[in-house]
Protein backbone atom coordinates (compact mmCIF):
# COMPACT_ATOMS: atom_id res chain seq x y z
CA UNK A 1 0.00 0.00 0.00
CA UNK A 2 1.57 3.56 -0.82
CA UNK A 3 1.57 6.10 1.50
CA UNK A 4 -1.53 8.35 0.72
CA UNK A 5 -3.16 5.19 1.02
CA UNK A 6 -2.11 4.41 4.40
CA UNK A 7 -2.40 8.24 5.37
CA UNK A 8 -6.42 7.51 4.18
CA UNK A 9 -7.33 4.00 5.45
CA UNK A 10 -5.62 3.98 9.02
CA UNK A 11 -6.01 1.18 11.07
CA UNK A 12 -8.06 3.28 13.20
CA UNK A 13 -10.52 3.96 10.66
CA UNK A 14 -10.17 0.34 8.93
CA UNK A 15 -11.28 -0.92 12.64
CA UNK A 16 -14.64 1.41 13.44
CA UNK A 17 -15.80 0.67 9.44
CA UNK A 18 -15.23 -2.62 10.12
CA UNK A 19 -17.01 -2.83 13.66
CA UNK A 20 -18.85 0.56 14.05
CA UNK A 21 -19.53 1.92 17.72
CA UNK A 22 -22.97 3.26 18.32
CA UNK A 23 -24.59 1.92 15.20
CA UNK A 24 -28.35 1.51 15.92
CA UNK A 25 -30.96 3.67 17.01
CA UNK A 26 -31.04 5.37 20.45
CA UNK A 27 -33.38 4.64 22.91
CA UNK A 28 -34.54 8.02 24.19
CA UNK A 29 -33.15 9.98 21.32
CA UNK A 30 -34.81 13.59 21.09
CA UNK A 31 -33.20 15.10 18.05
CA UNK A 32 -32.00 13.28 15.02
CA UNK A 33 -29.79 14.71 11.90
CA UNK A 34 -29.79 12.80 8.42
CA UNK A 35 -26.84 13.00 5.90
CA UNK A 36 -26.72 12.10 2.14
CA UNK A 37 -24.52 12.30 -0.55
CA UNK A 38 -26.26 12.12 -3.20
CA UNK A 39 -22.95 10.94 -5.41
CA UNK A 40 -22.69 7.76 -4.33
CA UNK A 41 -25.40 7.17 -1.86
CA UNK A 42 -24.17 7.19 1.68
CA UNK A 43 -27.04 7.42 3.96
CA UNK A 44 -26.66 8.32 7.55
CA UNK A 45 -29.17 9.00 10.68
CA UNK A 46 -27.52 10.38 13.71
CA UNK A 47 -29.29 10.39 16.54
CA UNK A 48 -29.21 12.52 20.09
CA UNK A 49 -30.83 12.50 22.95
CA UNK A 50 -29.75 16.02 24.55
CA UNK A 51 -30.23 16.72 27.82
CA UNK A 52 -30.83 21.12 27.62
CA UNK A 53 -27.64 21.68 25.92
CA UNK A 54 -25.44 18.66 26.51
CA UNK A 55 -25.93 15.02 24.35
CA UNK A 56 -26.25 12.84 26.33
CA UNK A 57 -26.35 10.15 23.89
CA UNK A 58 -25.59 9.80 20.22
CA UNK A 59 -26.27 6.60 18.07
CA UNK A 60 -26.19 6.19 13.98
CA UNK A 61 -27.64 4.02 11.36
CA UNK A 62 -27.13 3.59 7.71
CA UNK A 63 -24.88 2.91 5.18
CA UNK A 64 -21.94 3.76 2.65
CA UNK A 65 -18.25 3.92 2.53
CA UNK A 66 -15.75 2.77 4.98
CA UNK A 67 -14.71 6.47 5.36
CA UNK A 68 -18.05 7.87 5.98
CA UNK A 69 -19.09 4.91 8.40
CA UNK A 70 -15.78 5.01 10.49
CA UNK A 71 -16.20 8.73 10.42
CA UNK A 72 -19.79 8.61 11.70
CA UNK A 73 -18.22 6.11 14.38
CA UNK A 74 -15.90 7.75 15.52
CA UNK A 75 -18.20 10.73 15.61
CA UNK A 76 -21.00 9.74 17.76
CA UNK A 77 -18.34 8.13 20.49
CA UNK A 78 -16.57 11.65 20.55
CA UNK A 79 -19.65 13.55 20.87
CA UNK A 80 -21.29 12.15 23.80
CA UNK A 81 -21.18 14.85 27.52
CA UNK A 82 -20.15 17.80 24.86
CA UNK A 83 -22.69 21.12 24.65
CA UNK A 84 -24.05 22.08 21.90
CA UNK A 85 -21.78 24.46 21.89
CA UNK A 86 -18.71 22.12 21.74
CA UNK A 87 -20.15 20.08 19.04
CA UNK A 88 -20.50 23.41 16.91
CA UNK A 89 -17.03 24.40 17.44
CA UNK A 90 -15.43 20.73 16.72
CA UNK A 91 -17.47 20.99 13.10
CA UNK A 92 -15.40 24.11 12.39
CA UNK A 93 -12.45 22.24 13.42
CA UNK A 94 -13.11 18.73 11.84
CA UNK A 95 -14.10 20.51 8.82
CA UNK A 96 -11.23 22.51 8.29
CA UNK A 97 -8.75 19.85 9.11
CA UNK A 98 -10.31 17.29 6.39
CA UNK A 99 -10.10 19.59 3.81
CA UNK A 100 -6.35 21.47 4.59
CA UNK A 101 -4.79 18.16 6.61
CA UNK A 102 -3.96 20.57 9.27
CA UNK A 103 -4.45 19.71 12.89
CA UNK A 104 -5.59 22.85 14.21
CA UNK A 105 -5.18 21.89 18.29
CA UNK A 106 -5.21 19.26 20.16
CA UNK A 107 -9.29 19.68 19.93
CA UNK A 108 -9.67 17.26 17.71
CA UNK A 109 -7.95 14.23 20.05
CA UNK A 110 -8.53 10.83 17.53
CA UNK A 111 -10.42 12.19 15.07
CA UNK A 112 -7.04 13.29 14.03
CA UNK A 113 -6.80 10.42 11.62
CA UNK A 114 -8.91 12.01 9.34
CA UNK A 115 -6.36 14.73 8.58
CA UNK A 116 -5.62 12.24 5.42
CA UNK A 117 -8.54 12.37 3.42
CA UNK A 118 -7.87 15.61 2.46
CA UNK A 119 -5.37 14.13 -0.17
CA UNK A 120 -8.29 12.80 -1.36
CA UNK A 121 -11.03 15.17 -3.23
CA UNK A 122 -13.79 12.95 -4.20
CA UNK A 123 -13.99 11.65 0.06
CA UNK A 124 -13.74 14.26 1.89
CA UNK A 125 -17.74 14.56 1.85
CA UNK A 126 -17.77 11.08 2.46
CA UNK A 127 -15.75 11.87 6.09
CA UNK A 128 -17.77 14.91 6.51
CA UNK A 129 -21.47 13.61 5.92
CA UNK A 130 -22.20 12.64 9.49
CA UNK A 131 -20.74 15.29 11.05
CA UNK A 132 -23.34 17.97 9.04
CA UNK A 133 -25.71 15.66 9.99
CA UNK A 134 -24.83 16.04 13.80
CA UNK A 135 -24.51 19.94 13.54
CA UNK A 136 -28.17 19.72 12.28
CA UNK A 137 -29.48 17.52 15.19
CA UNK A 138 -27.64 19.38 18.00
CA UNK A 139 -29.03 23.00 16.01
CA UNK A 140 -32.30 21.00 16.15
CA UNK A 141 -33.01 21.43 12.14
CA UNK A 142 -35.70 19.78 10.32
CA UNK A 143 -35.03 17.41 6.97
CA UNK A 144 -31.95 15.74 5.72
CA UNK A 145 -28.70 17.66 5.26
CA UNK A 146 -26.79 16.68 1.84
CA UNK A 147 -23.24 17.19 0.69
CA UNK A 148 -24.05 18.63 -2.56
CA UNK A 149 -22.51 21.89 -1.37
CA UNK A 150 -19.71 21.11 0.25
CA UNK A 151 -16.93 22.34 -2.06
CA UNK A 152 -14.10 19.80 -2.88
CA UNK B 1 -7.33 13.78 -40.91
CA UNK B 2 -10.80 15.18 -41.92
CA UNK B 3 -11.99 13.87 -45.94
CA UNK B 4 -14.97 14.21 -46.87
CA UNK B 5 -15.42 11.05 -47.90
CA UNK B 6 -16.48 8.22 -45.90
CA UNK B 7 -13.56 5.34 -45.24
CA UNK B 8 -15.45 2.24 -45.65
CA UNK B 9 -15.12 -0.33 -42.69
CA UNK B 10 -12.21 -3.14 -42.66
CA UNK B 11 -13.62 -5.94 -40.76
CA UNK B 12 -11.39 -8.28 -41.78
CA UNK B 13 -8.15 -6.20 -41.77
CA UNK B 14 -5.71 -7.51 -39.19
CA UNK B 15 -5.20 -4.88 -36.34
CA UNK B 16 -2.38 -3.45 -34.60
CA UNK B 17 -4.07 -2.59 -31.42
CA UNK B 18 -0.48 -1.50 -29.86
CA UNK B 19 -0.17 0.94 -32.45
CA UNK B 20 -3.75 2.16 -32.61
CA UNK B 21 -3.15 2.93 -28.49
CA UNK B 22 0.16 4.69 -29.51
CA UNK B 23 -2.36 7.83 -31.08
CA UNK B 24 -3.50 8.76 -27.68
CA UNK B 25 -1.22 10.58 -26.30
CA UNK B 26 -2.72 10.44 -22.73
CA UNK B 27 -2.54 7.23 -22.23
CA UNK B 28 1.25 7.35 -21.77
CA UNK B 29 1.48 8.47 -18.64
CA UNK B 30 1.96 7.11 -14.75
CA UNK B 31 -0.68 7.73 -12.27
CA UNK B 32 0.49 7.46 -8.10
CA UNK B 33 3.37 6.15 -9.50
CA UNK B 34 1.82 3.48 -11.75
CA UNK B 35 1.01 2.83 -15.49
CA UNK B 36 -2.37 3.97 -16.17
CA UNK B 37 -5.55 1.99 -17.13
CA UNK B 38 -7.96 3.97 -18.33
CA UNK B 39 -10.78 1.83 -17.46
CA UNK B 40 -13.27 4.51 -17.53
CA UNK B 41 -14.49 4.48 -21.30
CA UNK B 42 -18.17 4.50 -20.61
CA UNK B 43 -18.17 7.27 -18.65
CA UNK B 44 -15.69 9.09 -21.56
CA UNK B 45 -12.96 7.89 -24.06
CA UNK B 46 -9.90 9.22 -24.62
CA UNK B 47 -8.66 11.19 -27.99
CA UNK B 48 -6.56 10.36 -30.63
CA UNK B 49 -4.09 12.54 -31.76
CA UNK B 50 -6.02 12.75 -35.33
CA UNK B 51 -8.88 14.64 -33.34
CA UNK B 52 -6.28 16.94 -31.31
CA UNK B 53 -4.81 17.93 -34.44
CA UNK B 54 -8.06 18.51 -36.45
CA UNK B 55 -9.36 20.97 -33.40
CA UNK B 56 -5.89 22.74 -33.60
CA UNK B 57 -6.15 23.09 -37.81
CA UNK B 58 -9.27 23.82 -37.00
CA UNK B 59 -8.51 27.04 -34.68
CA UNK B 60 -5.29 27.97 -36.41
CA UNK B 61 -6.57 28.40 -39.72
CA UNK B 62 -10.36 28.13 -40.60
CA UNK B 63 -12.06 29.65 -37.55
CA UNK B 64 -14.93 31.38 -38.23
CA UNK B 65 -18.87 31.95 -37.48
CA UNK B 66 -21.06 29.09 -39.94
CA UNK B 67 -23.83 30.37 -42.18
CA UNK B 68 -23.15 34.08 -41.38
CA UNK B 69 -20.59 35.16 -43.08
CA UNK B 70 -19.52 35.46 -46.79
CA UNK B 71 -16.18 36.04 -46.38
CA UNK B 72 -13.79 32.77 -47.36
CA UNK B 73 -13.42 31.61 -43.49
CA UNK B 74 -16.83 31.64 -42.97
CA UNK B 75 -17.17 29.79 -46.12
CA UNK B 76 -14.59 27.32 -44.94
CA UNK B 77 -16.05 26.74 -41.69
CA UNK B 78 -19.34 26.21 -42.60
CA UNK B 79 -18.55 23.97 -45.57
CA UNK B 80 -16.70 21.63 -42.97
CA UNK B 81 -19.32 22.16 -40.37
CA UNK B 82 -21.68 21.15 -42.73
CA UNK B 83 -19.24 18.25 -44.39
CA UNK B 84 -19.19 16.99 -40.44
CA UNK B 85 -23.26 16.53 -40.85
CA UNK B 86 -22.61 14.50 -43.93
CA UNK B 87 -20.01 12.13 -42.31
CA UNK B 88 -22.36 11.36 -39.13
CA UNK B 89 -24.94 10.84 -41.86
CA UNK B 90 -23.11 8.19 -43.39
CA UNK B 91 -21.79 7.15 -39.55
CA UNK B 92 -25.34 5.72 -38.92
CA UNK B 93 -26.36 5.33 -42.30
CA UNK B 94 -29.28 7.96 -42.46
CA UNK B 95 -31.03 9.07 -45.43
CA UNK B 96 -30.09 12.56 -45.86
CA UNK B 97 -27.89 14.44 -43.52
CA UNK B 98 -30.75 16.69 -43.23
CA UNK B 99 -31.62 14.28 -40.40
CA UNK B 100 -28.90 14.88 -38.46
CA UNK B 101 -29.37 17.33 -35.33
CA UNK B 102 -26.20 18.79 -33.76
CA UNK B 103 -27.00 18.82 -29.90
CA UNK B 104 -24.88 19.47 -27.25
CA UNK B 105 -25.08 15.28 -26.22
CA UNK B 106 -27.27 12.19 -25.45
CA UNK B 107 -28.82 14.50 -22.67
CA UNK B 108 -29.53 17.25 -25.09
CA UNK B 109 -30.82 15.08 -27.47
CA UNK B 110 -33.83 13.47 -25.44
CA UNK B 111 -34.47 16.37 -23.80
CA UNK B 112 -35.12 18.19 -27.63
CA UNK B 113 -36.98 15.33 -28.36
CA UNK B 114 -39.04 15.24 -25.39
CA UNK B 115 -40.03 18.69 -25.20
CA UNK B 116 -40.46 19.54 -29.20
CA UNK B 117 -42.19 16.53 -29.86
CA UNK B 118 -43.08 15.00 -26.52
CA UNK B 119 -45.09 18.51 -26.19
CA UNK B 120 -46.76 18.62 -29.84
CA UNK B 121 -48.12 14.79 -29.54
CA UNK B 122 -48.12 13.67 -25.64
CA UNK B 123 -51.83 14.17 -24.05
CA UNK B 124 -53.31 13.09 -20.61
CA UNK B 125 -53.74 9.33 -20.46
CA UNK B 126 -50.67 8.65 -23.26
CA UNK B 127 -48.24 6.35 -21.79
CA UNK B 128 -44.30 6.93 -22.48
CA UNK B 129 -42.57 3.82 -22.25
CA UNK B 130 -39.01 3.25 -20.66
CA UNK B 131 -36.97 0.75 -19.35
CA UNK B 132 -35.36 0.14 -15.85
CA UNK B 133 -32.78 0.42 -17.35
CA UNK B 134 -31.99 3.85 -18.65
CA UNK B 135 -29.93 6.19 -17.65
CA UNK B 136 -31.22 9.20 -15.59
CA UNK B 137 -30.55 10.97 -18.89
CA UNK B 138 -33.73 8.83 -20.61
CA UNK B 139 -35.56 9.00 -17.39
CA UNK B 140 -36.21 12.47 -16.19
CA UNK B 141 -36.26 14.32 -19.48
CA UNK B 142 -39.79 12.28 -19.74
CA UNK B 143 -40.89 12.70 -16.73
CA UNK B 144 -40.44 16.59 -17.27
CA UNK B 145 -42.60 16.37 -20.18
CA UNK B 146 -45.29 14.01 -18.70
CA UNK B 147 -45.46 16.30 -15.72
CA UNK B 148 -46.55 19.05 -18.63
CA UNK B 149 -48.95 17.17 -20.81
CA UNK B 150 -50.22 14.65 -18.31
CA UNK B 151 -49.02 11.84 -19.53
CA UNK B 152 -47.95 8.22 -17.42
CA UNK B 153 -44.72 7.17 -17.34
CA UNK B 154 -44.20 2.84 -17.56
CA UNK B 155 -41.26 0.48 -17.30
CA UNK B 156 -40.47 -3.02 -18.73
CA UNK B 157 -38.27 -4.90 -16.24
CA UNK B 158 -35.10 -5.78 -16.10
CA UNK B 159 -35.03 -9.56 -14.89
CA UNK B 160 -32.16 -8.78 -11.77
CA UNK B 161 -28.49 -8.94 -11.15
CA UNK B 162 -28.15 -10.75 -15.52
CA UNK B 163 -30.03 -7.37 -16.15
CA UNK B 164 -31.70 -8.58 -19.64
CA UNK B 165 -35.25 -6.85 -20.38
CA UNK B 166 -37.47 -8.97 -19.39
CA UNK B 167 -39.36 -9.24 -23.33
CA UNK B 168 -42.00 -11.69 -21.65
CA UNK B 169 -43.28 -8.08 -20.32
CA UNK B 170 -43.12 -6.73 -23.61
CA UNK B 171 -47.04 -7.51 -24.93
CA UNK B 172 -48.64 -6.58 -21.78
CA UNK B 173 -46.85 -3.11 -21.30
CA UNK B 174 -46.45 -2.14 -24.82
CA UNK B 175 -49.83 -1.08 -25.72
CA UNK B 176 -51.91 1.16 -27.66
CA UNK B 177 -51.54 3.73 -25.39
CA UNK B 178 -48.16 4.24 -25.34
CA UNK B 179 -47.07 6.78 -27.65
CA UNK B 180 -43.44 6.70 -27.20
CA UNK B 181 -41.07 4.13 -26.59
CA UNK B 182 -37.14 5.02 -25.20
CA UNK B 183 -34.63 2.34 -24.57
CA UNK B 184 -31.37 2.47 -24.47
CA UNK B 185 -29.02 -0.20 -26.85
CA UNK B 186 -26.21 -0.70 -24.29
CA UNK B 187 -26.96 -0.44 -20.71
CA UNK B 188 -24.06 1.57 -19.32
CA UNK B 189 -23.91 0.14 -15.44
CA UNK B 190 -24.58 -3.76 -16.38
CA UNK B 191 -23.37 -4.40 -20.17
CA UNK B 192 -26.64 -5.91 -21.52
CA UNK B 193 -26.69 -5.33 -25.99
CA UNK B 194 -30.58 -4.84 -26.11
CA UNK B 195 -32.13 -6.24 -29.00
CA UNK B 196 -33.25 -2.67 -30.64
CA UNK B 197 -33.98 -4.00 -33.74
CA UNK B 198 -36.91 -6.49 -32.79
CA UNK B 199 -37.84 -3.83 -29.88
CA UNK B 200 -38.31 -0.96 -32.32
CA UNK B 201 -40.18 -3.63 -34.97
CA UNK B 202 -42.51 -4.16 -32.58
CA UNK B 203 -43.34 -0.59 -31.75
CA UNK B 204 -43.76 -0.19 -35.03
CA UNK B 205 -46.44 -2.62 -35.59
CA UNK B 206 -48.45 -0.29 -33.49
CA UNK B 207 -47.58 2.91 -34.56
CA UNK B 208 -45.58 3.72 -31.15
CA UNK B 209 -42.34 5.99 -32.37
CA UNK B 210 -39.19 5.03 -30.79
CA UNK B 211 -36.45 6.50 -29.26
CA UNK B 212 -32.71 4.94 -28.88
CA UNK B 213 -29.97 5.81 -27.01
CA UNK B 214 -27.10 5.12 -28.74
CA UNK B 215 -24.57 6.52 -25.78
CA UNK B 216 -22.84 3.41 -24.91
CA UNK B 217 -23.04 1.86 -28.55
CA UNK B 218 -22.61 4.46 -31.35
CA UNK B 219 -18.28 4.37 -31.33
CA UNK B 220 -18.27 0.81 -30.67
CA UNK B 221 -20.44 -1.48 -33.16
CA UNK B 222 -21.82 -0.66 -36.54
CA UNK B 223 -24.86 1.39 -36.65
CA UNK B 224 -27.61 1.44 -38.75
CA UNK B 225 -30.52 3.57 -38.12
CA UNK B 226 -32.56 2.24 -41.48
CA UNK B 227 -32.19 -1.14 -39.84
CA UNK B 228 -32.59 -0.63 -36.19
CA UNK B 229 -35.84 0.72 -37.75
CA UNK B 230 -35.97 3.69 -34.67
CA UNK B 231 -37.53 7.28 -35.41
CA UNK B 232 -35.39 8.60 -33.11
CA UNK B 233 -31.50 7.90 -32.33
CA UNK B 234 -29.49 9.74 -29.98
CA UNK B 235 -25.61 9.40 -29.18
CA UNK B 236 -22.72 12.05 -27.34
CA UNK B 237 -19.06 12.51 -29.35
CA UNK B 238 -17.24 12.57 -26.22
CA UNK B 239 -17.59 8.49 -25.66
CA UNK B 240 -16.13 7.88 -29.19
CA UNK B 241 -12.93 9.54 -29.58
CA UNK B 242 -14.39 12.86 -29.66
CA UNK B 243 -14.60 16.10 -27.94
CA UNK B 244 -17.06 17.04 -25.35
CA UNK B 245 -19.71 19.36 -25.87
CA UNK B 246 -21.70 18.06 -29.05
CA UNK B 247 -23.76 14.99 -29.80
CA UNK B 248 -26.22 14.00 -32.63
CA UNK B 249 -29.36 13.90 -32.61
CA UNK B 250 -30.78 11.90 -35.70
CA UNK B 251 -34.65 11.61 -36.35
CA UNK B 252 -36.47 10.34 -38.97
CA UNK B 253 -37.02 13.32 -41.80
CA UNK B 254 -41.22 12.85 -41.56
CA UNK B 255 -40.77 13.37 -37.68
CA UNK B 256 -38.72 16.06 -37.93
CA UNK B 257 -40.73 17.82 -40.20
CA UNK B 258 -43.55 17.78 -38.16
CA UNK B 259 -41.60 19.07 -35.13
CA UNK B 260 -42.02 22.33 -33.61
CA UNK B 261 -38.61 24.20 -32.77
CA UNK B 262 -37.20 23.42 -29.51
CA UNK B 263 -34.73 26.53 -28.63
CA UNK B 264 -35.45 29.95 -30.64
CA UNK B 265 -32.20 32.20 -31.77
CA UNK B 266 -30.12 32.71 -34.70
CA UNK B 267 -29.55 30.05 -37.15
CA UNK B 268 -32.78 28.48 -36.92
CA UNK B 269 -35.10 31.08 -38.37
CA UNK B 270 -36.22 32.04 -42.14
CA UNK B 271 -37.47 35.35 -41.21
CA UNK B 272 -38.50 36.52 -38.23
CA UNK B 273 -40.87 39.81 -37.49
CA UNK B 274 -41.54 41.62 -34.00
CA UNK B 275 -44.22 39.36 -33.65
CA UNK B 276 -43.97 36.32 -35.94
CA UNK B 277 -41.19 34.17 -36.80
CA UNK B 278 -41.01 31.66 -39.29
CA UNK B 279 -38.45 28.54 -39.30
CA UNK B 280 -36.44 26.96 -41.34
CA UNK B 281 -36.27 23.02 -42.06
CA UNK B 282 -34.91 20.01 -39.86
CA UNK B 283 -31.75 20.09 -39.26
CA UNK B 284 -31.22 23.89 -38.80
CA UNK B 285 -34.48 24.48 -37.29
CA UNK B 286 -32.87 22.56 -34.33
CA UNK B 287 -29.98 24.20 -34.09
CA UNK B 288 -30.67 27.46 -32.42
CA UNK B 289 -27.13 30.22 -31.97
CA UNK B 290 -23.90 29.72 -33.08
CA UNK B 291 -23.29 25.76 -32.95
CA UNK B 292 -19.55 23.65 -31.62
CA UNK B 293 -17.97 23.67 -35.04
CA UNK B 294 -15.05 23.09 -33.47
CA UNK B 295 -17.36 19.90 -32.09
CA UNK B 296 -18.22 19.02 -34.76
CA UNK B 297 -14.68 19.19 -36.98
CA UNK B 298 -13.19 17.04 -33.98
CA UNK B 299 -16.22 14.34 -34.27
CA UNK B 300 -15.75 14.48 -37.83
CA UNK B 301 -12.21 13.58 -37.15
CA UNK B 302 -13.10 10.52 -34.75
CA UNK B 303 -15.82 8.46 -37.29
CA UNK B 304 -12.91 8.78 -39.79
CA UNK B 305 -10.56 7.49 -37.19
CA UNK B 306 -12.92 4.69 -36.09
CA UNK B 307 -14.24 3.40 -39.50
CA UNK B 308 -10.72 3.21 -40.48
CA UNK B 309 -10.32 0.40 -37.35
CA UNK B 310 -14.24 -1.13 -38.17
CA UNK B 311 -16.33 -0.97 -35.66
CA UNK B 312 -17.06 -4.74 -35.79
CA UNK B 313 -13.14 -5.53 -35.04
CA UNK B 314 -13.83 -2.43 -32.20
CA UNK B 315 -16.92 -4.36 -30.86
CA UNK B 316 -15.06 -7.74 -30.82
CA UNK B 317 -12.00 -6.57 -29.01
CA UNK B 318 -14.11 -4.68 -26.52
CA UNK B 319 -15.95 -8.00 -25.98
CA UNK B 320 -13.28 -10.52 -25.52
CA UNK B 321 -11.78 -8.07 -22.99
CA UNK B 322 -15.29 -7.80 -20.59
CA UNK B 323 -15.72 -11.95 -21.24
CA UNK B 324 -12.00 -12.02 -19.92
CA UNK B 325 -12.10 -9.96 -16.91
CA UNK B 326 -16.14 -11.16 -16.05
CA UNK B 327 -14.50 -14.84 -16.31
CA UNK B 328 -11.16 -13.44 -14.19
CA UNK B 329 -13.96 -12.07 -11.67
CA UNK B 330 -15.73 -14.74 -11.32
CA UNK B 331 -12.87 -16.96 -10.21
CA UNK B 332 -12.75 -14.49 -6.94
CA UNK B 333 -14.21 -15.27 -3.93
CA UNK B 334 -17.00 -12.78 -2.41
CA UNK B 335 -17.89 -10.92 -5.56
CA UNK B 336 -21.34 -9.90 -6.71
CA UNK B 337 -21.17 -9.69 -10.76
CA UNK B 338 -23.83 -7.22 -12.97
CA UNK B 339 -25.44 -7.86 -16.41
CA UNK B 340 -25.79 -10.58 -18.46
CA UNK B 341 -23.46 -13.92 -18.06
CA UNK B 342 -22.54 -13.70 -22.22
CA UNK B 343 -22.55 -11.55 -25.03
CA UNK B 344 -21.88 -8.64 -22.48
CA UNK B 345 -20.68 -5.22 -24.49
CA UNK B 346 -17.40 -4.10 -23.23
CA UNK B 347 -17.87 -3.52 -19.38
CA UNK B 348 -18.42 -5.16 -16.19
CA UNK B 349 -19.97 -4.27 -12.90
CA UNK B 350 -19.21 -5.76 -9.91
CA UNK B 351 -19.77 -5.36 -5.76
CA UNK B 352 -16.98 -6.79 -3.11
CA UNK B 353 -18.71 -8.06 -0.59
CA UNK B 354 -18.03 -5.78 2.80
CA UNK B 355 -16.40 -3.01 0.59
CA UNK B 356 -18.01 -0.02 -0.69
CA UNK B 357 -17.64 0.79 -4.56
CA UNK B 358 -16.00 3.88 -3.31
CA UNK B 359 -13.28 2.27 -1.70
CA UNK B 360 -12.32 -0.38 -4.16
CA UNK B 361 -12.25 3.00 -6.47
CA UNK B 362 -10.21 4.96 -4.25
CA UNK B 363 -7.81 2.02 -3.63
CA UNK B 364 -7.70 0.97 -7.57
CA UNK B 365 -6.84 4.58 -8.39
CA UNK B 366 -3.79 4.28 -6.16
CA UNK B 367 -2.56 2.00 -8.30
CA UNK B 368 -2.94 3.86 -11.16
CA UNK B 369 -6.61 2.20 -12.41
CA UNK B 370 -9.45 4.70 -13.18
CA UNK B 371 -12.50 2.76 -12.17
CA UNK B 372 -15.96 4.04 -11.66
CA UNK B 373 -17.88 3.76 -8.40
CA UNK B 374 -21.46 5.13 -7.74
CA UNK B 375 -24.73 4.97 -9.34
CA UNK B 376 -23.40 5.65 -12.68
CA UNK B 377 -26.98 7.71 -13.01
CA UNK B 378 -28.82 4.60 -12.34
CA UNK B 379 -30.69 5.22 -9.44
CA UNK B 380 -33.88 3.49 -10.11
CA UNK B 381 -32.04 0.11 -11.49
CA UNK B 382 -30.06 0.17 -8.21
CA UNK B 383 -32.54 0.47 -6.00
CA UNK B 384 -34.43 -2.44 -7.79
CA UNK B 385 -30.62 -4.50 -7.75
CA UNK B 386 -31.13 -3.62 -3.77
CA UNK B 387 -28.22 -1.52 -4.13
CA UNK B 388 -26.75 1.71 -4.15
CA UNK B 389 -23.51 1.15 -6.88
CA UNK B 390 -21.19 -0.61 -8.13
CA UNK B 391 -17.99 -0.59 -9.13
CA UNK B 392 -17.55 -0.81 -12.84
CA UNK B 393 -14.24 -1.38 -15.29
CA UNK B 394 -14.77 0.18 -19.09
CA UNK B 395 -13.10 -1.16 -21.66
CA UNK B 396 -12.43 0.33 -25.27
CA UNK B 397 -10.15 -0.90 -27.83
CA UNK B 398 -6.97 0.51 -26.82
CA UNK B 399 -7.22 -1.19 -23.66
CA UNK B 400 -5.17 -4.66 -23.44
CA UNK B 401 -5.30 -7.75 -21.66
CA UNK B 402 -2.18 -6.98 -19.87
CA UNK B 403 -4.31 -4.05 -18.25
CA UNK B 404 -7.30 -6.68 -17.37
CA UNK B 405 -4.62 -8.73 -15.71
CA UNK B 406 -3.38 -5.90 -13.45
CA UNK B 407 -6.78 -5.25 -12.44
CA UNK B 408 -7.41 -8.24 -11.04
CA UNK B 409 -4.49 -7.78 -9.45
CA UNK B 410 -5.67 -4.81 -7.71
CA UNK B 411 -8.75 -6.12 -7.19
CA UNK B 412 -7.39 -9.27 -5.15
CA UNK B 413 -5.27 -6.78 -3.20
CA UNK B 414 -8.17 -4.83 -2.18
CA UNK B 415 -9.62 -7.83 -1.15
CA UNK B 416 -6.77 -8.40 0.75
CA UNK B 417 -6.96 -4.68 2.30
CA UNK B 418 -9.95 -4.59 3.96
CA UNK B 419 -9.31 -8.05 4.90
CA UNK B 420 -12.18 -9.96 3.50
C1 LIG C 1 -26.65 5.01 -21.69
C2 LIG C 1 -26.33 6.46 -21.52
N1 LIG C 1 -27.24 7.38 -21.87
C3 LIG C 1 -26.99 8.69 -21.76
C4 LIG C 1 -25.80 9.17 -21.28
C5 LIG C 1 -25.61 10.65 -21.16
O1 LIG C 1 -24.65 11.11 -22.03
P1 LIG C 1 -24.14 12.62 -21.98
O2 LIG C 1 -23.79 12.89 -20.56
O3 LIG C 1 -22.96 12.63 -22.88
O4 LIG C 1 -25.25 13.48 -22.46
C6 LIG C 1 -24.82 8.25 -20.91
C7 LIG C 1 -23.50 8.68 -20.42
O5 LIG C 1 -23.22 8.90 -19.28
C8 LIG C 1 -25.10 6.87 -21.03
O6 LIG C 1 -24.20 5.96 -20.67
Amino acid sequence: MSDDLDDLYQQVILDHCKSPRNFHTLDGANRKGEGYNPLCGDNYTVFLKMNGDVVEDASFQGSGCCISKASASLLTATVKGKTKAEVQALFAKVHDMMTTGTVSDEGVGKLAVFAGVHKFPARVKCAILSWHAVLAAVEGKDGPVSTENESD
Amino acid sequence: MITQDTIPTRPNKMTDWAKLRADFPILDQQVHGHPLIYFDNAASSQKPRAVIEALDRYYERDNANVHRGIHELSNRATTAFEAARERVAKFINAKTPEEIIFTRGTTEGINLVAQAWGTKNLRPGDTILLTEMEHHSNIVPWQLVAERTGAKLAYLPVTGDEGLLDLSKLDQLLTREVKLFAFTHISNSLGTVNPVAELCERARKLGVTTLVDAAQSAGHLALDVQKIGCDFLVFSSHKICGPTGIGVLWGRQEVLDAMPPYQGGGEMILTVDFFKTTYKKAPHRFEAGTPDISGAIGLHAALDYLDAIGRENIFKHDQELAAYAYEQLTQLKGIRLFGPKTGRAGLVSFLLDDVHAHDVVTVADQRGVALRGGHHCNQPLMKKLGIVSTARASFYFYNTRAEVDRFIEVVRGIQKFFGT
